[in-house]
């Protein structure tokens, strides 16, 4: 068979993650590179066989690629996939999406009329236990839903410091945009579409010009309720840590990437879920890889990409349009907030 | 290498299958007394490897191994580095460039990462010595006969192809250390594959081997072919897939692979540790 060409636009901690999955895939040709960093361009140079440019267009220009992954920060990604897709290269696109919703719906409708497989890296949605959270949520076993909870914590600002591109509202470098967009797209996957912003707190702890942590009342698309809760400067937790709570009048269930506690008012016979608590496992859902770094989930998200490059199918999870709809919540919240 | 080693994720709030045990964890272990008292009583239980991640509070644990030299003269400890999430955290906020200045002592760097000119060849075997005397500086004076490094890194190398960064590795902890190079990983048949092309015969990999696959990447049936017909010093670990399995049928499909060298688990208490490695004892041997 033979391999698809691959690329990498961006080599920061997620660039460089996505390098080493695309480079360890069996069905592709991991063919070139490109950052502004000439100490990392120099690393791939010395150590490996990958081309190396500073300029994307050049890389797109001249490798016949077909696709590329691009994890630069937000700001970029309007431009670089639009490049991307004008030389019918398919395109994953770290998140948040786009800046702007107007610049995502142009791409979104790019991806369409040419029939190009485009995905948005949320790689929560190719944890397990969440997988799992949406089949018993369609199984309807805690009844009708009354309220959602969408979580996420974890320590990247615990003091104060001087500034990065991350603390510059308009390059997307907030908690909103870093930490809260994979909630809201979780929320949008498992639970349902936000329509309505009731509330939004964007508070300031210890950054200067951006927000720490995002409390929001959201109303989705079915009617059912419920709250947006992150804050990126916790240190109790040792990483993200990111979880949704839907109370049914059934029963509950929480989830995270690492176990689902259910909880059921009377048995449930045809799912072997007893009456009072059930604890369930990642160890049970996780999904098989052939290559994994730092999670499976990261892996399983590429390997889903490169699938449907060759299958020609536009995939259904992560699409353009998806993280389009969650950067049209972020402004909503941002919309709201500036009215508080 | 001793066939029970002492690992230290339980210290550290490290649980693959529970934010909340991961919580309790932080809670019972917040002083580095609590850690130690665990640590004695596995060695009074008669184990005598600790094999643990360079994180700050180990820097506390080996000030006070070096402060009772008679209750540790013969202890050892493997170092695995680096400890990844202090090193994420800090990319996050600070980029790649922020990081490596903040944790590269002195200021060889600082005029390169400024001035962005041509870095050598040879800088990256330098900045990568540099970074591991960093790391190694806790462990002064103590028993080191084993270094690792932690699979992000081995993986993150892995899948670059970046495969001569094992070999400088490899040479300079022999040279300088005077100890065994470890390799920590997800992806052992792809690791083993890619030392034995660099020369490197019968690496020490440490990697997660139990009955359900649990984070080995490709799954069983290629890791159990590779632990019967390889050359190599194999170290299981996650051997109970993040509880998943009971102790009992987890060491027991360890004992299917006379090559295993060496079991690593955690465990806080003393009932724990006890029946663990009575039963590695009994099935490994």
């Amino acid at each position: 068979m033979n391999k698809i060409r691959g690329s990498i636009i961006g080599l920061g901690k997620m660039g460089l993650s996505h390098a080493a999955i695309v480079g360890a895939h069996p069905a592709v040709e991991f063919a070139a590179v490109c950052d502004t960093s000439s100490m990392i361009l120099d690393g791939f140079k010395k150590y490996t066989k990958v081309h190396t440019y500073s300029d994307y267009k050049k890389m797109i220009d001249n490798e016949k690629l077909d696709f590329t992954v691009i994890a630069t920060p937000t700001k970029y990604h309007y431009p670089m996939v639009k490049y991307a897709f004008d030389n019918n290269v398919n395109v994953f696109c770290e998140k948040p999406f786009t800046l702007l919703s107007s610049e995502g719906q142009e791409l979104v409708e790019i991806a369409a009329s040419k029939w190009l497989v485009n995905q948005v890296g949320y790689h929560n949605h190719f944890i397990g236990t969440f997988r799992e959270l949406k089949r018993l949520l369609q199984e309807n076993v805690i009844g009708e839903l009354v309220h959602f909870s969408g979580e996420a914590y974890g320590p990247v600002v615990t003091m104060e410091k001087g500034s990065t591109w991350r603390s510059k509202p308009e390059e997307g470098g907030g908690c909103l945009f870093d930490y809260a967009s994979h909630v809201i797209n979780l929320i949008q996957e498992i639970i349902g579409r936000p329509e309505q912003v009731n509330g939004a707190l964007l508070k300031s702890i210890y950054s200067k010009g951006v927000e720490d942590a995002v409390y929001s009342l959201l109303t989705l698309e079915s009617g059912l309720t419920g709250t947006l809760l992150v804050n990126w400067s916790d240190e109790t937790y040792r990483k993200m840590s990111t979880s949704l709570s839907l109370q049914g009048k059934k029963g509950k269930i929480i989830c995270d990437a690492t176990e689902i506690k259910i909880y059921l008012k009377e048995p449930n016979q045809k799912e072997k879920l007893e009456k009072g608590w059930t604890i369930k496992y990642i160890t049970e859902f996780a999904l098989p890889v052939n290559f994994e770094l730092r999670g499976e989930e990261y892996s399983a998200q590429i390997d889903y990409f490169v699938d449907n490059i060759i299958s020609k199918k536009n995939g259904s999870l992560n699409t353009f349009s998806q993280g389009l709809y969650t950067d049209k919540v972020i402004e909503m919240i941002i919309e709201k907030a500036k009215k508080n | 290498m001793d066939k029970v080693l002492f690992g230290d994720n339980q210290f550290f709030a490290v649980n693959h299958a529970s934010d909340e045990k991961s919580r309790a964890q932080a809670i019972r272990f917040k002083d580095d007394s609590a850690i130690i008292g665990v640590l004695d009583q596995a060695i009074d239980l008669g184990l005598n490897t600790f094999m643990c991640t360079t994180h700050d509070r180990i820097a506390n644990i080996c000030d006070h191994m070096r402060s009772n030299p008679g209750r540790y003269k013969d202890f050892n400890i493997f170092p695995c580095m680096p400890y990844a999430h202090k090193y994420a955290n800090a990319v996050t906020e600070l980029g790649i460039m922020g990081t490596i200045k903040q944790y590269v002592p002195g200021n060889i760097f600082g005029t390169f990462a400024k001035g962005g000119m041509a870095f050598l060849s040879n800088d990256f075997s330098k900045l990568m010595q540099i970074l591991i005397d960093a790391e190694m500086k806790m462990f002064k004076g103590i028993n080191t006969p084993v270094i690792f490094i932690q699979n992000v890194l081995v993986d993150l190398i892995l899948g670059l192809g970046m495969f001569e960064v094992f070999k400088e590795y490899d040479e300079y902890i022999r040279k300088k250390y005077d100890a065994e190079p470890g390799y920590i990983t997800m992806n052992m048949p792809m690791l083993l594959d890619a030392l034995e092309g660099l020369g490197i015969k019968n690496p020490i990999i440490c990697t997660s081997i139990n009955k359900i696959g649990f984070r080995m990447a490709g799954g069983n049936e290629i890791y159990e072919k590779y632990l019967q017909e390889r050359e190599f010093r194999p170290i299981a670990m996650q051997v109970l897939a993040a509880g998943a399995l009971r102790p009992k049928e987890a060491i027991e499909y360890l004992g299917k692979f006379p090559k295993i060298e060496s079991v690593l688990f955690g465990a806080s208490s003393k009932g724990h540790i006890k029946e663990t490695q009575e039963l590695i004892h009994q099935y490994l041997k």
